[in-house]
């Protein structure tokens, strides 16, 4: 069972008291170690929610769930996370936002004082890696929403976490720049061994990334299938046009597209 | 098909190299020109209409009075803007203590925000005798209402800038570990600044007012008492002299505040920044 870094057992989670909505219900996955999964499903079935469970910033009712071997009972710090609003610190400059959660990660905020260059050093090649180099010590808002976005990835990974947690990440951005940003990430994942969980409305953004991919059903959400990607790595944005690539993208629509029908009838 | 297109670049550049008469600078002159033409109209109208010295006097009677009693005014000029300016730095230090209170937990948010709200909406003039009967007359009631009244917008204000933090941001940090204290030093005090510091521009006018109105109750010194005495012997155009010399004094305060915020807070008026790179 410790090959796998994160284990979500048969987990509810209720908002809201007893009486309160019901988001997951009987969830149950595994993500091995510097595996890259995607979770994709109909809007509401509780992606955020599974995101939320999984970094402990909510503890579920019913079931347990591990990560790096110890279940999750407070906030897991080994975690980096990314939204689709980048909520970068109007007051800080690039750099300065990135080396935040150095600030905040108790195994660095007693380091970060005296070994500040060192962390700069690592923040600089962070910068360098997304192709934003030369821009730390501008402001984020001095900063297209792509840049912002690559700047957002930088801070989920400046205290090295062993997972990334993406949650729409590219949501806000124009198809050209989320297709940089896609290969930002499948380099970032071929070049270490973090492992990465992403959660999206884009099919094709899962496909194109993801080893694995699961699919949600409506609320209560649990996992209705698991899709394993065949695809070589490294891949090339080319692949999208494969009819291989096609035909996984329209099973996850269907599937998708089925689950919201249900939710509406028995909605009825 | 080509020889226009060139003549016309060729003017284009022409005219990018003459160098334009450089333009008045309307939007900069426009405080001074407003408040020029204001004075103007007033004595105009005073002189047009043969309006009594004693219903309204001429700008140039108003100077008149402030050189002739200036040693009168300036001394009670500076008792107001003492009694202002210390209630205003309770006002600012209370306000920003409460404010961040406030917005730290919710219980304490629910609990404080309606008596606050009632506490506000008690007309100051009403506390003043209450001062009075505790304090006696004099620098004290002054100080206190200017606080009273100066102190709401400033605690609101901090209050809002701690409520609105995004909840993403909230996440993240917390995901790492980050404790409320943290996330209110990392995020929730920077972010309240701009509020902090624009309300600041608020609350020294409505000092002003504070200070003002319990000098005309209850006061021996300042200028609500100078106006008061004036106005009980009819000297009008000393009456208006007061009222000059707070106009001053507010508008002089406003713009330190004004100064302050943006030497502070800059990146909070990151729009206008922009357009200037």
């Amino acid at each position: 069972m410790t090959s796998h870094l994160v284990t979500i057992d048969d987990v509810d989670m209720r908002y809201g008291g007893p009486g309160g909505t019901l988001a997951v219900s009987g969830l149950t996955l595994h993500v091995d170690k510097g595996e890259f999964t995607a979770v994709v499903g109909p809007s509401g079935c509780g992606k955020s929610t599974l995101m939320k469970l999984v970094t402990g910033l909510y503890i579920p009712q019913v079931g347990a769930i591990t990560v790096a071997g110890k279940e999750v009972t407070e906030p897991v710090s080994i975690v980096g996370m990314a939204f689709q609003n980048p909520t970068l610190l109007p007051w800080r400059t690039t750099l300065d936002n990135i080396l935040l959660p150095l600030e905040i990660v108790q195994k660095h905020r007693r380091r970060l004082r005296a070994n500040k260059a060192e962390y700069v050093e690592k923040a600089e090649h962070l910068l360098e890696t997304v192709g934003l180099k030369g821009f730390g010590d501008k402001f984020p808002w001095q900063l297209s929403g792509g840049m912002q976005q690559r700047a957002n990835l930088c801070r989920a990974l400046i205290h090295e976490p062993d997972l990334l947690m993406l949650d729409e990440p590219f949501g806000a951005l124009d198809a050209f720049t989320r297709e940089e940003l896609w290969c930002v990430i499948r380099d970032l994942h071929h070049e270490t061994d973090v492992t990465i969980q992403l959660v999206t409305h884009d099919l094709r953004e899962a496909v194109f990334l993801a080893d694995r991919i699961f699919v949600m059903s409506a609320r209560p959400g649990r996992i209705i299938d698991t899709h394993s990607v065949p695809f070589e790595r490294p891949r090339d944005l080319e692949i999208m046009y494969t009819p291989e690539f096609t035909d996984l993208v329209h099973d996850l629509r269907g599937q998708i597209a089925q689950a919201r029908t249900e939710q509406l009838e028995a909605a009825q | 098909m080509r020889a226009p297109t060139d003549s016309k670049s060729a003017e284009r550049v022409a005219a990018s190299l003459q160098t334009p008469a450089k333009p008045f600078p309307w939007i900069k002159a426009a405080p001074w020109l407003y408040t020029i033409a204001l004075f103007a109209i007033w004595e105009g109208s005073v002189h047009l209409f043969a309006l009594p010295q004693y219903v309204l006097p001429a700008p140039s009677v108003i100077l008149g009075a402030i050189i002739q009693y200036w040693p009168t005014i300036w001394t009670n000029s500076v008792q107001t803007l003492y009694t202002t300016l210390v209630g205003f730095a309770m006002a600012v230090a209370g306000g920003l203590a409460l404010g961040l209170l406030v917005g730290w937990s919710r219980f304490i948010y629910a609990g404080l925000y309606p008596l606050m709200i009632g506490f506000n909406a008690i007309p100051k003039v009403a506390v003043v005798p209450i001062l009075v009967i505790w304090f006696g007359i004099g620098d004290v009631p002054a100080i206190l209402t200017a606080f009273l009244i100066a102190f709401f917008p400033i605690v609101v204000n901090v209050a809002t800038g701690l409520a609105t933090i995004e909840p993403e941001m909230e996440d993240v940090l917390r995901a790492l570990g980050a404790k409320k204290m943290d996330v209110m030093l990392k995020v929730g005090i920077p972010r309240s600044m701009p509020y902090f510091f624009g309300s600041l521009k608020i609350a020294i006018t409505l000092a002003f007012v504070g200070s003002v109105i319990s000098e005309t109750i209850a006061a021996n010194s300042g200028l609500g008492h100078m106006m008061l005495a004036a106005q009980s012997q009819f000297n009008v155009p000393l009456v208006f002299a007061g009222l000059i010399m707070l106009a001053i004094e507010g508008i002089a305060m406003y713009a330190l505040m004004a100064w302050i915020e943006q030497r502070t807070t800059g990146w909070a008026h990151r729009s206008g920044m922009a357009q200037g790179n």
